[in-house]
């Protein structure tokens, strides 16, 4: 990466984000009712996704979850078994993939390792109705929007991993396509790497307004790059939304517990006033409040979940009505947060996560190992979750 | 220094030193004595004169250093030019077939389902699990007049062709085609093999992603696959093309004795005119043909991967 990052946060401030402008447009790609089967496999189940026009969406899932085989669906490589796909109005359910304004970065790469840089950036070209000075400057503009102009004549084998995803990028966007595929684009660069990549992505994606689907496994790669997200889980779609819907606002203990890190509970539902319901959660040893989601009844059995970062970590009782007491078990410091196991008196133990916001000394730890401590959360802050 | 210290410290060089230099000289010797010095006497042979006594050579005599007679006779009977083309035009030719037909079987080999490719690649080489002689055997007697796949053949022609064209049987024996059909079958597998072990090793996502820039199945096969399978075609090809230039057996068994062929040149030079001079002459003029453009080839390959290697630095 020539360029520093620091310019990168400007270029984004200078190109809103196309998903915010775009949201009352009509969705760019539907997918209806879309199944894949192979054999007795069910590989994606019946998914329904609308995706509007300069979205970067991310399909995040563990292996095996039917994303990738849903990329490849909209790519063209695999014919659904049942539903239909649109791109731009148009059904592209039975079109062949060299006919599918939309192209793909494969995981690999996939670069042909007989062409140079140029050659294959150039390779989608001459499917075009262009004239030959058209596709040279094209080749050129693409080169340099991915800053490779100086190794146009190098061959695949003799550039970096780096490189070759930019590479790989270029070739995908040369024919400005209506919708580029990427499949786990940043997986097979280092971390420090995968980092400045991330917002370089964002940062083409903005110029150029093609509308990104992107495949990841990492939840911080989803959240950082994607407009909006949706959790995957044996094929089928579990949620969908933007980062923060989707972090702070699970549907499910399943994306709640793949999205970051949470602490869950059973409990029962005493009673619901004002949008706050009152839960027993005899693993806390304590009757909380928390933020009512609909359709609750009294008596209901309910998962209670809070995440490490939610939870307040103090010595002495709190004011307020979640206060709970527990004993420290475990502290790990990393620096600029810490991580707390607590014990509770039920033998459960839960995990707490706190940012050390001031400079401490070795002994002048809010808790230390076998401390009696307090821990506290907002009731806005405890997610219900039915299932 | 006591004897045991002194076998250990024998014993560490030979760890460190010892081990890499008898592997990387195993195959050295090997060639040496058994590819360079009978090459090396065949030359020798090449260039003394023919004598009634036994061996039937010796040097010296009315040429005191050596004898270049047989290399101008060479050039100067065209027995010997016709054989050399005869020769090298069927091993093109053969070459060839065995590529059209050899490379969709490899293709189609890397496509299957495991299980099927290990099935079809065990077909591939079966044939070699009985003796070649008898497969060019059954091949005679299937070729022959008489045989049932002559008569398949024949009555398949006759259907075909008006009747005053009709014929008793179709002549294949002793034929330029019978030898090419010989050789094509004989070669077929290694042609297959390494453009198999080249095509399988080649990324499936390349084609996928050539697809996805807009190129159809064929396009796709011939700016990816095809590039991409050169050094199997060329190994191929080189496994079929060498040996089948010097091929012996195939034309003396089903060839026709008017078109004369390298290989059968030279045996009988050696064995029915006793002239071992002329005989060890015609086959070091063959490896010169075959082996000079291989080294051309290699040179200018050699030089332009380096070319390419100090472009990237």
């Amino acid at each position: 990466m020539s360029e520093p990052a620091t310019n990168i946060g400007a270029k984004v401030a200078q190109f809103p984000r196309a998903a915010a402008l775009a949201e009352k447009e009509p969705p760019f790609i539907r997918v209806e009712g879309v199944t894949k089967r192979f054999g007795s496999f069910t590989a994606v189940s019946s998914v329904n996704l609308e995706i509007r026009k300069g979205e970067i969406f991310s399909l995040l899932g563990g292996s095996g979850c039917g994303k990738t085989t849903l990329l490849r669906m909209l790519a063209g490589f695999e014919d659904p078994t049942e539903g239909r796909i649109f791109i731009d109005g148009q059904d592209m359910t039975d079109l062949p993939p060299y006919e599918r304004p939309v192209n793909m970065m494969f995981q690999s790469y996939a670069l042909f390792p007989h062409m140079t840089v140029e050659k294959n950036v150039a390779y989608g070209l001459k499917h075009m109705d262009m004239t030959a000075s058209q596709r040279a400057d094209r080749v050129r503009e693409m080169l340099a929007l991915v800053q490779l102009s100086d190794f146009s004549h190098r061959k695949p084998h003799q550039i970096s991993g780096g490189q070759r995803q930019r590479v790989a990028l270029a070739r995908a966007l040369a024919k400005q396509p209506k919708l580029l595929l990427l499949d786990e684009p940043l997986a097979a660069l280092d971390k420090k790497l995968r980092e400045a990549t991330q917002f370089e992505l964002m940062d083409i994606q903005d110029k150029t307004g093609t509308t990104f689907i992107v495949v990841t496994h990492d939840q911080e790669e989803a959240m950082t790059l994607s407009s909006r997200l949706a959790v995957m889980d044996k094929g089928r779609i579990m949620q969908t939304g933007t980062a923060t819907e989707v972090y702070e606002y699970p549907n499910s203990k399943l994306v709640a517990g793949f999205i970051g890190s949470i602490n869950f509970f059973d409990a029962t539902i005493r009673g619901v006033r004002d949008e706050v319901a009152t839960v027993d959660a005899p693993e806390l040893g304590a009757t909380v409040e928390a933020r009512a989601i609909p359709g609750l009844t009294p008596g209901q059995q309910i998962t209670l979940a809070i995440r490490p970062e939610k939870l307040t970590i103090s010595r002495s009782k709190p004011e307020g009505p979640n206060a709970i007491s527990g004993k420290v078990r475990d502290l790990a410091y990393f620096g600029k947060d810490s991580l707390y196991r607590i014990e509770l008196p039920s033998g459960r133990v839960l995990s707490i996560n706190s940012v050390n916001s001031r400079r401490v000394g070795e002994n002048e730890r809010v808790a230390d190992w076998e401390d009696a401590v307090w821990l506290s959360f907002d009731p806005s802050s405890a997610i219900l979750l039915k299932d | 220094m006591s004897l045991s210290s002194r076998s250990a410290s024998l014993r560490k060089w030979f760890n460190r030193r010892g081990w890499i230099k008898i592997t990387i000289a195993t195959p050295y010797i090997w060639l040496a004595l058994f590819f360079l010095l009978p090459f090396v006497i065949v030359m020798a042979m090449s260039f003394a004169t023919r004598t009634p006594t036994a061996p039937p050579f010796s040097f010296g005599g009315d040429y005191p250093v050596m004898n270049t007679d047989h290399y101008a006779r060479l050039f100067s009977d065209d027995l010997y030019i016709r054989a050399y083309l005869n020769s090298i035009g069927n091993a093109t030719f053969a070459t060839l077939m065995c590529l059209l037909i050899g490379y969709p079987m490899a293709l189609g080999l890397t496509r299957v389902s495991r299980s099927w490719r290990n099935v079809l690649l065990m077909l591939v080489i079966l044939p070699f699990w009985t003796s070649f002689l008898l497969r060019v055997y059954a091949w005679m007697g299937l070729m022959g007049t008489n045989s049932w796949f002559n008569k398949l053949l024949t009555g398949a022609y006759n259907w075909i062709v008006p009747s005053d064209m009709a014929l008793r049987y179709i002549p294949m024996m002793n034929t330029g085609f019978a030898v090419v059909l010989v050789t094509v079958y004989s070669y077929l597998p290694f042609m297959i093999l390494p453009l198999y072990a080249n095509l399988e090793k080649l990324d499936i996502s390349l084609n996928e992603a050539a697809m996805d820039l807009g190129s159809k199945p064929f396009q796709v096969f011939r700016d990816v696959t095809l590039p991409l399978s050169v050094p199997g075609i060329i190994a191929g090809s080189l496994l079929v093309f060498i040996p089948a230039s010097g091929e012996l057996i195939i034309p003396s068994l089903v060839g026709s004795s008017s078109r004369p062929m390298i290989g059968r040149v030279i045996s009988d030079e050696f064995a029915s005119a006793r002239d071992w001079p002329m005989a060890s002459a015609v086959a070091v003029a063959l490896l010169l043909l075959l082996v000079v453009p291989l080294m051309i080839y290699t040179y200018y390959d050699g030089k332009a991967h380096e070319k390419a290697q100090k472009e990237a630095t």
